[in-house]
């Protein structure tokens, strides 16, 4: 692998192959907990590494799976990772535990970490497979952050509140009241806020890819989106 | 018909290896995180109990002087609960018990009630709701001091009539739009108040847990 592979490995995650607005794959979680910033990046970034991690340590034994049983043993691994790592959010962050709640356990069932084990891990060797996944993580990460930054902002009118949930105490005064005594805009926060700011993402980033195509001088194709789900579906 | 039963033998001695050597790790991390999850799950307890409970109130470790409660249709419970007794000097002063508004307008609203040994209630507060966002949940503290209206009050206090809210002939105040919510929260405090002039007696009784020991 060259340096150009890995350049283009973190292009696919974070922008041409986007999870979360271009895939849609893991829907569920995205809309329930970008209500906040805070809330929306510790979840992605949990997401994260259990495909990281996952993608990591399926790559190297892919050759001792049968091919009949793989997906039952991937989703065994992804499995304990998850529950790995809710152990530890239980021991040493408990107040983010408590806000993510059920998301955690759920995030074996989001589709892109075993959509990404699928495509890619159980065809490539180990750092390139953890390198992927993570960079789709953060891909995903980063829709939660903005799509959680827009909800917060417009439905509670701060940023970053709860951050001493993820940060401890100490981190209190992080939380910008952007918009003082501000009253709320309650559909922001329910769930067809997600929605709603969901669909203005896509928007605004097939906006930004047909410009960009345009001044390349040739016509961009609006890229149709790979059916989503939560449930990890057999292939 | 030989080499399908092979095959399947090995595929499930497979997925058998994988799943021995997940319970392994699962097993393994479980242990290592267990006693700091106890501990984080007892500091948000005490947390919780610290707010309600005045601390002038007791000098004891409240966390461990506990006494289980049997399910309780006053208390709204399913199943048994902890109460935390306060004491000073080994005097009783007040006592923690959990509630359950099974009639909030989402579901379930789990509460926390500190009572004083006269009584009073010293606070109250919400664990868990369901209640809207925005409308309902002015019932958590860092929405709305609306919690704080139940310090001071007793059943010396307030009539049973009085446990309602202003709008249905009450003492205690609502917010326009969203009335079941404090409706399911004071009909709570007030039935577990009711168990409390019951069980007083028994909720102060001497450590049961020691005397187990």
């Amino acid at each position: 692998m060259n340096l150009q592979e890995y350049k283009d490995i973190f292009h696919n995650g974070l922008w041409k192959q986007n999870p979360g607005i271009v895939q849609l794959l893991g829907l569920c979680p995205l809309l329930a907990v970008s209500s906040t910033v805070v809330n929306g990046v510790s979840l992605g970034l949990a997401t994260a590494l259990v495909m990281a991690v996952s993608s990591g340590s399926i790559a190297p034994i892919r050759s001792y799976v049968p091919n009949e049983i793989r997906i039952p043993v991937f989703i065994l691994i992804i499995a304990v990772l998850v529950t790995v790592v809710q152990y530890l959010m239980n021991a040493y962050m408990y107040g983010l535990y408590i806000v993510l709640g059920i998301f955690i356990p759920l995030i074996v069932t989001n589709r892109i970490v075993l959509a990404r084990v699928e495509a890619f891990a159980s065809k490539n060797a180990a750092l390139p497979s953890a390198l992927d996944a993570f960079a789709m993580g953060l891909g995903l990460t980063a829709v939660l952050g903005v799509l959680g930054a827009m909800r917060e902002l417009l439905g509670k009118g701060t940023l970053f509140s709860g951050i001493d949930l993820a940060l401890g105490d100490g981190a209190k005064n992080m939380v910008l009241h952007v918009i003082p005594n501000y009253h709320g805009f309650l559909i922001a926060i329910l769930p067809p806020g997600a929605f709603i700011g969901l669909g203005l993402l896509i928007a605004a980033r097939n906006w930004i890819n047909l410009r960009a195509e345009q001044k390349r001088g040739g016509t961009a194709a609006v890229p149709a989106p790979i059916e989503g789900g939560c449930s990890p579906a057999m292939h | 018909m030989k080499r399908i039963a092979r095959s399947t033998l090995q595929t499930a001695i497979n997925l058998v290896f994988f799943a021995v050597i997940g319970t392994a790790i699962l097993a393994s991390v479980f242990f290592l995180t267990h006693d700091a999850i106890q501990k984080s799950e007892e500091n948000e307890k005490l947390k919780l109990i610290m707010q309600i409970v005045p601390p002038t109130l007791f000098d004891n470790d409240i966390i461990q002087d506990t006494l289980p409660i049997p399910a309780s249709e006053l208390l709204g419970t399913e199943e048994s609960t902890l109460a935390y007794r306060a004491r000073l000097k080994g005097e009783p002063t007040a006592v923690v018990l959990s509630s359950i508004a099974p009639d909030g307008y989402g579901g379930k609203i789990t509460l926390i009630l500190a009572v004083r040994h006269n009584g009073e209630l010293a606070g109250v507060r919400v664990v868990t709701h369901k209640e809207t966002p925005g409308l309902g949940d002015y019932i958590e503290l860092p929405k709305s001091p609306w919690i704080k209206g139940f310090d001071g009050k007793s059943l010396a206090v307030y009539k049973d009539a009085d446990w309602k809210v202003k709008k249905d002939g009450g003492k205690f105040d609502y917010m326009a739009g969203a009335t079941i919510t404090p409706r399911a929260v004071i009909k709570a405090v007030h039935k577990a108040l009711i168990y409390f002039g019951e069980n007083r007696d028994r909720l102060f009784a001497a450590s049961a847990l020691k005397k187990e020991k």
